[in-house]
């Protein structure tokens, strides 16, 4: 059972993000207490990787704040930033792979620079942490040379290089197939059910999301929609369709059905409109 | 909120590109700065280590690549300076001053200019390709996140590498300049001017000479590596924007260049080097 009233590692408060004026994030609050795995789900292009970019200080919000550890991020000079951010383990969505290492030098590289190891040392971590991802042969490869769903496991290996208690996972098994993606859920599951490790993970597969989940949010419009224990999720999907908008949308969702909340808002978002301003020659 | 373009005055207008250009200006001094800073703390502070191997990768591919078109290149140079100026010094009678002219001319400003624009070219444009792919493939996230200071890993090794090597390259340039002059004296010129085109060109030639032309080297070297990281970090959009950084490097480095040249030999004039 988690204890929701431990520390909470990460605090997202009244979140604002615009691009262009138009808001991504538009007041989102979320906790991540130590030591549970939170997933963060919600649709394609719903800001879910902004949000994470926010927790890491990649980007910087219009209004609210983010704290880690009980620090705002914002009051932090560099050198106290970079001593938490040595803490974290992230996987992007990307892999972001230095390009011009080969797989096994990317992961050795946050070792190099922040322990003092030896090179000998160094190898047999790079391996082990291969070996958990599945990938021990490719070491020695560009990561241009290896495909899209290698490169997640190449990525999740580097995030996991310096044993981490801090976890950011940005989807971690989409484009891998199913038994890979179940490897990679239940190496996720004995990092933190073993080691303690604390996990955010942004996903929207289900089968995946209801494996590893304590709690779950469900972002949409900007905002989070629903956040709680996965049971509470779980009976939302199992449950039958309640004419409340709001959980009729979540189930929806979870449930991956063609008709629903999200649908029909999809076509009521002036969609006749458009096409008809398109017909007419004017965008 | 500024007004809509039509609706601003002409001033407005004219402020804007001023605004933009101090801002410009400002991140780039910045980024100096902050790579001044870091080279320093890598060699003087126990905690912070220096990437020497980082820095021969670096030096390796700046100079290296560039090597023999900087001596080609300033080969023409030397031939094209004897071949202008000896008609003038021939009508007094002075084509044996033809050492001396290059000397200075390639020496104080040829070398080092015309190595740093061809590095500008070379080095500058493959900087800033280098890290704008890196910023679209969110590799300097990935850096930050880790925290990994790019000013540190990547800006620092280019700045110090291209800074050594516009010196060192420039040297070689003079050579090459001095030796594409007394090549066209020796073959095409009047018989006598080549007998004592070296010592000509040693007595001219004073420690200033070549010294002001390294300095400025030096300069050049840094101006064309700071632009390039700096027009690099800051691509957005995609492969697009990596385009356009590589070009405005360019073009951004020989205006710089030329305005520090100036700026330089003004400086060099009032002090009398
Ligand atoms: N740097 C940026 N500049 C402008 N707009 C951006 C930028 N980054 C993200 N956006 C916009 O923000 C929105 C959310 O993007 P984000 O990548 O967070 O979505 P996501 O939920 O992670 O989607 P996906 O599930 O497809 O990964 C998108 O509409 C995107 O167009
Ligand atoms: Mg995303």
């Amino acid at each position: 059972m988690i204890d929701t009233t431990g520390q909470p590692v990460v605090r997202v408060v009244d979140l604002v993000k615009r691009f262009d004026d138009r808001a991504v994030l538009d007041g989102v609050n979320l906790q991540v207490i130590q030591g549970e795995t939170m997933v963060i789900m919600g649709g394609s292009g719903c800001g879910k990787s902004t949000l994470l970019r926010h927790m890491i200080g990649s980007i910087w919000p219009d209004e609210g704040y983010v704290e880690l550890f009980g620090q705002n991020i914002a009051e932090l000079n560099d050198d106290q930033f970079d001593a938490i951010r040595k803490r974290f383990g992230i996987l992007f969505q990307s892999g972001a792979l230095f390009n011009s290492m080969t797989v096994g030098e990317n992961i050795a590289l946050p070792l190099k620079e922040h322990t003092d190891l030896d090179d000998d040392t160094i190898n047999v971590i790079v391996t082990i942490k291969l070996e958990l991802v599945g990938l021990r042969e490719a070491a020695h490869l560009m990561p241009a040379e290896i495909s899209g769903g290698m490169k997640k496991r190449a990525g999740l290996a580097r995030a996991l290089a310096m044993d981490a208690r801090v976890l950011f996972y940005d989807e971690p098994s989409a484009g891998l197939d199913p038994v890979t993606s179940a490897e990679i859920d239940q190496l996720m599951m004995d990092l933190s059910k073993k080691l303690g490790v604390t996990s955010v993970v942004v996903t929207h597969e289900m089968d995946s999301a209801f494996r590893i989940a304590d709690r779950m949010a469900m972002l949409d419009k900007g905002r989070i929609l629903k956040i709680g224990p996965r049971s509470e999720f779980e009976a939302l999907r199992n449950g039958a369709v309640t004419g409340d908008e709001t959980s009729d949308l979540i189930r929806q969702f979870l449930r991956g059905d063609p008709d629903g909340p999200i649908t029909r808002r999809r076509r009521s978002d002036g969609y006749e409109e458009d096409i008809l301003d398109a017909a007419a020659g004017h965008s | 909120m500024t007004p809509p373009a039509d609706e601003r005055s002409p001033i407005d207008s004219l402020g804007d590109p001023v605004v933009r250009a101090m801002r410009y200006v400002g991140g780039l001094s910045l980024l100096i700065a902050d790579t001044a800073v870091w080279s320093f703390r890598g060699l003087v502070s126990p905690k912070v280590r220096f990437g020497w191997e980082a820095l021969a990768i670096q030096m390796v591919r700046v100079g290296v690549r560039s090597l023999g078109i900087v001596a080609l290149v300033q080969t023409f140079i030397g031939v094209i300076l004897a071949l202008q100026m000896t008609p003038p010094l021939a009508t007094f009678g002075q084509e044996a001053m033809i050492a001396n002219i290059i000397g200075v001319a390639g020496f104080r400003m040829l070398g080092p200019i015309i190595t740093a624009i061809v590095l500008s070219g070379y080095a500058g444009a493959s900087i800033a390709a280098e890290l704008g792919t890196m910023v679209v493939a969110e590799e300097i996230e990935a850096m930050e996140a880790m925290a990994l200071n790019p000013v540190r890993f990547l800006v620092v090794p280019r700045v110090l590498a291209t800074c050594v090597m516009t010196i060192l390259l420039s040297a070689i340039a003079d050579l090459m300049i001095a030796l594409g002059g007394y090549i066209t004296c020796r073959l095409v010129l009047a018989s006598d001017v080549w007998v004592n085109y070296w010592p000509n060109m040693r007595d001219q030639l004073t420690f200033s000479d070549l010294g002001t032309g390294l300095i400025q080297a030096a300069v050049f070297g840094v101006l064309i590596s700071a632009i390039a990281c700096f027009e690099g970090l800051r691509v957005r959009g995609g492969a697009k924007g990596v385009g356009r950084a590589t070009t405005m490097t360019v073009v951004y480095s020989i205006v710089s260049i030329i305005a520090s040249a100036c700026v330089c030999t003004m400086i060099f004039y009032i002090f009398d080097f």
